[in-house]
């Protein structure tokens, strides 16, 4: 199977790409870079499903679990970037610490 | 059974009701002007579906959907609490000042979802259904959350829900997809089947898995390291909202937790007790985890100042109760929780009823707004207060006692002793906060800057009900756990 990439290659990748996923949802402090974060954290767990069900064979649970994540990644991308865009119509700035109000 | 799309809908007559009601409610909101009557729809509808739960037979199980969904015994007894939760959420958004600024055909039609999402989650079978109706509750809750468009706290509040959230539910399917890496599928009963069966089990890899899986459900039962979001979340929200998530949207996780950590990665035995998989220790992970988030709701409590964000830490800490019965593997502890989550239920809704009656009048959460209640005609909202807190805290003759005595025997019974005087510990600690509105309510004198409490018969009515429910199962409590003990029934099915 293709120039001998192994399933041990995509998992590799894909933690990687989670970590960064990671990396940038705490280290980021501006709300849109959050959301990207959570985007790879997502993208990371596709390369999951896919990989296993690629190398796994049979049936196509993978692909579809995978095609659903992706839906709710758009749907989580449009709820998000409506709560970003009301909070810079109050707050004129999308900087989450700026916005804090709430804490203790 | 394993029911196909057609024969399953004799099983989801409460889902299908709640849908019906989230359709006719939007197409209402586009064709009437006076829009005061959806929320009585959406009561109607809550209520309807409640019912239909009710009229179920208790002894079936099946699956649904092709294995997507399981109907059984469990799914009822927290489909019923759903329900519950919606008619509380929209009985207090009818009668709530916060929520009549807005868009009624929307909240509603939003806040049937939600729930109907918490069905789902209550029920599902598989791993990509779990996800999908765990996102389905996260995001009509983040749109929930930050309803009140112009108000800052809200808006703030729906932006730290979606961050934790998203990070919550994508750590959650990166665990998932572990699960079905090593076992090549994701329907629970296989799941079992193949980390039950004999041979090498990568111990390490589904222990990682678990605990990353448990990022996602802990985060819906606000436990503690995944609690962070619930203070903020509970303080923003519009208070019917806070109830709503409080009550409804826990329910529906620790359905999940309890049908993902028992039926599809545990096997009963004899005697009922749930042996763990060989390695993998992931129930003294949560033992930690249990103590961890009730000492932590409890000493984060003790110095708040918002009634709201009191509430918050407080459930935090009911949370960490709640899953003493989760760890003694048994099904005596799972009864147990089953049992104090309606107790939970009751207390929990009546306090931010309270809160919300308060908030009606005087526009304020803090606890000054409460000094000298019962001296400025709110002597009916401080004595309902009151026989809520007890509850909460624990004192006898109220449900909250029986449940924390459940809880408590379980455990013992399980020879947990340190976390049975953990838990003990907590519930001193915990008399302590509670107390503190009730001696500002009675022993304070108002100062004259706290406003006038006004009769709202709606939500008196409501307050009344709670009340009298927590004092009388506290006295009479045996329907309930009968009703726990009926749950107690996994369907997993013939293979």
């Amino acid at each position: 199977m293709g120039g001998g990439i192994t399933l041990d290659h995509f998992l590799v990748l894909s933690l990687i790409i989670f970590g960064l996923g990671l990396f940038t949802v705490l280290t980021r402090r501006n709300a849109i870079g959050i959301l990207m974060g959570i985007e790879l954290i997502l993208n990371s767990a596709n390369i999951n499903y896919l990989a296993f069900a690629f190398y796994g064979g049979g049936k196509y649970d993978g692909q579809i679990f995978a095609i659903f994540v992706i839906m709710l990644a758009a749907a989580e991308a449009v709820i998000g970037l409506a709560v970003v865009l009301a909070i810079y119509q109050n707050f004129k700035t999308i900087d989450v610490d700026a916005t804090e109000t709430l804490s203790g | 059974m394993d029911l196909g799309n057609i024969a399953s809908l004799t099983h989801f007559y409460p889902e299908l009701i709640m849908v019906t009601g989230v359709l006719v409610i939007v197409i209402l909101d586009l064709a009437l002007t006076d829009k005061q009557y959806l929320g009585d729809l959406a009561l109607i509808t809550a209520a309807g579906s409640l019912m239909a739960i009710g009229l179920e037979a208790p002894h079936a199980g099946a699956w649904l959907f092709h294995r997507m969904l399981v109907f059984d015994s469990f799914a009822i007894y927290f489909r019923a609490l759903i329900a519950l939760a919606a008619v509380i959420g929209v009985w207090m958004s009818i009668g709530s000042e916060e929520v009549k600024t807005c868009d009624q055909g929307e909240y509603y039609a939003i806040l049937l979802a939600s729930a109907f999402a918490m069905f789902l989650m209550a029920e599902s079978a598989n791993l990509l259904m779990a996800y999908l109706a765990l996102e389905f509750v996260s995001l009509t809750s983040y749109i929930l959350t930050g309803f009140l468009r112009h108000n800052r706290r809200s808006l703030e509040a729906a932006l730290k829900y979606l961050i934790y959230g998203g990070v919550a539910s994508g750590t959650m399917i990166y665990g998932m997809s572990w699960i079905f890496g090593i076992t090549g599928s994701l329907d629970f009963t296989v799941i079992n089947r193949a980390l039950s069966a004999p041979g090498h089990l990568p111990v390490l890899a589904v222990f990682i898995a678990l605990v990353l899986i448990l990022t996602g459900m802990g985060y819906k039962v606000a436990s503690v390291p995944f609690h962070m979001w619930a203070p903020d979340v509970y303080t923003g929200a519009p208070i019917p909202i806070t109830t709503f998530l409080a009550i409804g949207s826990k329910a529906a996780g620790f359905a999940l937790l309890t049908r993902f950590f028992f039926p599809a990665i545990s096997t009963l035995t004899a005697g009922g007790s749930w042996t763990a998989l060989a390695g993998v220790d992931w129930p003294q992970l949560l033992l930690f985890i249990c103590i961890i988030t009730m000492t932590l709701g409890n000493l984060a409590a003790l110095q708040q100042t918002n009634m709201k964000r009191l509430l918050a830490y407080s459930s935090i800490a009911q949370a960490g109760y709640a899953l003493m019965g989760f760890v003694v593997l048994s099904n005596d502890g799972i009864r147990a929780m089953l049992f104090y989550l309606f107790a939970y239920y009751l207390m929990d809704a009546g306090a931010f009823l309270v809160v919300m009656i308060v908030a009606n009048s005087t526009g304020r959460e803090d606890i000054d707004a409460y000094r000298g209640l019962a001296w400025r005609g709110g002597i009916v909202p401080a004595i309902a207060l009151t026989i809520f807190l007890f509850s909460l805290t624990g004192i006898p003759l109220t449900i909250g006692f029986i449940g924390k005595f459940y809880l408590f025997a379980a455990v013992i019974r399980g020879q947990f002793y340190v976390l049975a005087i953990v838990g003990i510990l907590n519930s001193v600690v915990s008399l302590y906060y509670y107390l503190r509105p009730i001696r500002t309510m009675f022993f304070d004198q108002p100062q004259g800057d706290e406003g006038v409490v006004k009769f709202e018969p709606w939500n008196y009515g409501l307050m009344g009900v709670l009340a009298c429910a927590i004092i009388a199962l506290g006295l009479y409590w045996q329907p309930i756990i009968a009703f726990a003990d009926r749950s107690l029934n996994f369907f997993v099915g013939p293979a």
